[in-house]
C-alpha cells in the first residue's frame, strides 16, 4: 500500500478533501465577510446565523412546500438577502456614524436572537438534508474515493467565489463599491446612490452566507448551531487574511482548511486550535493580516 | 437680465458647532465664468461644498435652472446638472484612470464622448489602464475634471485646479478651461492663483470670513486692484 510519512495515501487524501470541503465554505463565508465589511465597515456578527438560515430555509422548502435541493439553491439565498435588506434599513444604517465596535455589537446581539429563536424552536439536534439524487453516489479515482456531492461542492464554491471576485472586479456595480469604499461622500455627490448601494452589499454579503448555508445541508445536516460552530473559524480566516481583502479571504479560506485537514492527520490533537495559533502568528508577525494593506 | 443659472441666497454653513458661513449670495449666468476669490480659510472651499450638498448642515436658499437643491438628498443634486471637482481631486486609487473617468453616472444629455475626452486629454489615454493614483498631480487634475466633462453636467464646480501644479500644467488646465468656455459651459471657479484667475475669469466674487465682500466684472477688474492687493495680500 502506498503511503505518505508513514500515512496510508486514501487516509491522507480522504483528510485533505475533508480539509477542501471545510475550506470551500471558509472561503465562501469569509468572502462574505470581507465584501459586506469593505463597504459597510461594519464586521458581520450575524454571518453564522444567515449560514445557519440558509440552510434551514433550504429545510422549509422542502419540508413544507416539496421544493426541493435545485430551487433552494436559488431561493434560499434570496431570502437570506431579503432578510439582510430588513436588517440593513432598520438596524445598520442608523449606527453607520458610529464607532465600528457598534456594528459588531449590534450583528453579535441579532446573531444570539436569531440563533436562540431557532434553538428553541427545533432544538440542537440536527435535521437531516437529503443530497440531491443528481450528486448521490461517488467517483472512484483509484487513490480515492470522491463522493459526487463533495465535488460539487469545491466545484460551486470556487464559482461563487469567482463570480463575486468579477462582479467586483470587472464592473460597473463593482467600480461603484470599490470607489464608495474610498470616498463614499464623492461617489454620492457624483449621483450614485450610496445608500442603496450599502443594502445591496449587506444584502449580497448575507446572501452569500444564506448559499453556504444551503451546500452546507446535505454535508453537514440542518442545525441550529451550524453558524455558531464556523463563524469562529471564518473570523480567524478573515484576520489572517487580512480585513476587507476579497481575494486574502477567499485564498486564505481554502488554504486553512487544508491546513486543518492535514493537522488532522499528522498531529489530530491539535486540529481544532491549529488555524486560531496560526491566527496569533500572523497577528504578531502581520497584524493588517496576509493580503491586507498595512 | 435672465434668470440665473444658479442662484444662491443667504446661505449659511457649519462644520459641527462651527459656523463659517454667513449669509453668502451668489449668481452664475447660463455660459459665465465665475471666479470665487479669497484668503485662505475664507470659505470658498466650504461654498462650493454647500452648493454641492456634500457639506449637509447649511441653510438659506440654492436654486439651479429654478429647482430647489436644499432638501434634495445628495445623490440627485448631480442630477440637478452639477459637476464636483473637489479641492483634494478625489481620485480613487482602487480604480484604473478608466475607471475612475467612468465612474460618474450621466446626469443629462450633451456631456463629452469618450473620444472628446481622450482627444482632450492625450495623458489620459496613454495611461488609461494605470492605476489612478498613480498619475502625477496634474494628471490626476486633468482626469478630475475629465471625469465630470462626461457626465453632461451644465454648471461646474471646480476647486483650485491649479494647486500645487507646475506653471506648464496651470496653462494646460487654463487652456482646457477656455476649451469648456468655447464650449459654452458655465463654470465656477474657485481660485487662489490671481494671475490664472484673471486670464479665464468674466466675473469675480471675493470672500472674506465667511462673507461676500466684493463682487464685479472683468472689465472692472483694474480700478479693484488696490483693494484686493491688500484683501488676498496679493
Ligand atoms: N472639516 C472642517 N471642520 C472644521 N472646520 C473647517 C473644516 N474645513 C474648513 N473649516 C474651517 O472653515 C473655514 C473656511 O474653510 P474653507 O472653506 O476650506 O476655506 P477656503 O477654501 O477659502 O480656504 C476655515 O476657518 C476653516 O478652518
Ligand atoms: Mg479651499
Amino acid at each position: 500500500m502506498v503511503t505518505v510519512f508513514g500515512i496510508s495515501l486514501p487516509a491522507l487524501m480522504g483528510q485533505l478533501l475533508i480539509g477542501l470541503i471545510n475550506g470551500s465554505f471558509y472561503a465562501m463565508l469569509s468572502l462574505g465577510l470581507a465584501v459586506i465589511f469593505g463597504m459597510l465597515r461594519v464586521i458581520n456578527f450575524a454571518h453564522g446565523a444567515q449560514y445557519m438560515l440558509g440552510a434551514f430555509f433550504a429545510w422549509f422548502l422542502l419540508r413544507y412546500a416539496g421544493i426541493g435541493f435545485w430551487p433552494a439553491l436559488v431561493l434560499a439565498p434570496l431570502g437570506v438577502a431579503l432578510v439582510g435588506v430588513v436588517i440593513e434599513k432598520v438596524l445598520l444604517s442608523r449606527i453607520y456614524n458610529l464607532d465600528h465596535l457598534y456594528g459588531l455589537l449590534l450583528t453579535f446581539g441579532l446573531a444570539l436572537v436569531i440563533e436562540g429563536l431557532f434553538r428553541h424552536w427545533y432544538g440542537t439536534s440536527g435535521q437531516p438534508y437529503s443530497i440531491p439524487s443528481t450528486f448521490q453516489g461517488a467517483f472512484n479515482l483509484g487513490f480515492m474515493i470522491l463522493p459526487k456531492y463533495r465535488a460539487f461542492v469545491i466545484v460551486a464554491s470556487v464559482i461563487v467565489c469567482l463570480t463575486t471576485w468579477l462582479l467586483i472586479e470587472k464592473t460597473k456595480f463593482g467600480a461603484y463599491l470599490r470607489a464608495a469604499t474610498e470616498n463614499p461622500t464623492l461617489v454620492q455627490a457624483f449621483g450614485v446612490n450610496v445608500p442603496r448601494l450599502l443594502t445591496l452589499t449587506y444584502a449580497i454579503g448575507a446572501g452569500l452566507a444564506g448559499l453556504a448555508g444551503v451546500l452546507a445541508a446535505p454535508v453537514y445536516q440542518v442545525s441550529p448551531l451550524m453558524g455558531q460552530n464556523i463563524v469562529i473559524i471564518v473570523f480567524a480566516v478573515v484576520v489572517i487574511g487580512g480585513m476587507g481583502s476579497i481575494m486574502g479571504a477567499v485564498v486564505t479560506g481554502y488554504v486553512l482548511g487544508l491546513v486543518e485537514g492535514l493537522t488532522k492527520v499528522f498531529y489530530p490533537e491539535a486540529s481544532s486550535t491549529v488555524i486560531f495559533v496560526i491566527m496569533v502568528l500572523v497577528l504578531l508577525v502581520r497584524p493588517a493580516g496576509l493580503f491586507g494593506k498595512e | 437680465m435672465t434668470e440665473p443659472l444658479l442662484q444662491v441666497k443667504g446661505l449659511q454653513a457649519w462644520y459641527g458647532e462651527s459656523h463659517v458661513l454667513h449669509g453668502v449670495d451668489l449668481q452664475v449666468h447660463r455660459g459665465e465664468t465665475v471666479t470665487l476669490l479669497g484668503r485662505n480659510g475664507a470659505g470658498k472651499t466650504t461654498t462650493l461644498k454647500s452648493i454641492m450638498g456634500v457639506l449637509r448642515k447649511r441653510q438659506g436658499e440654492i436654486r439651479l435652472n429654478g429647482k430647489d437643491l436644499m432638501g434634495l438628498p445628495l445623490h440627485q443634486i448631480a442630477y440637478a446638472g452639477l459637476g464636483f471637482v473637489p479641492e483634494e481631486r478625489g481620485i480613487f486609487s482602487g480604480l484604473s484612470v478608466h475607471e475612475n473617468l467612468m465612474l460618474p453616472p450621466k446626469v443629462a444629455d450633451g456631456g463629452f464622448t469618450l473620444d472628446e475626452i481622450y482627444h482632450l486629454f492625450p495623458n489620459l489615454a496613454e495611461r488609461r489602464n494605470s492605476q489612478g493614483t498613480k498619475l502625477s498631480g496634474g494628471e490626476q487634475q486633468m482626469l478630475a475634471i475629465a471625469r465630470i466633462l462626461r457626465t453632461g453636467a451644465n454648471i461646474l464646480l471646480l476647486d483650485e485646479p491649479t494647486e500645487g501644479l507646475a506653471p506648464v500644467i496651470v496653462q494646460r488646465i487654463g487652456d482646457v478651461i477656455r476649451a469648456l468656455k468655447a464650449k459654452g459651459m458655465t463654470i465656477l471657479l474657485v481660485e487662489q492663483n490671481f494671475r490664472f484667475a484673471r486670464k479665464v475669469a468674466d466675473r469675480f466674487y471675493v470672500m472674506e470670513d465667511g462673507h461676500m465682500i466684493d463682487t464685479f466684472t472683468a472689465d472692472e477688474l483694474e480700478g479693484r486692484m488696490d483693494s484686493l492687493n491688500e484683501t488676498l495680500g496679493l
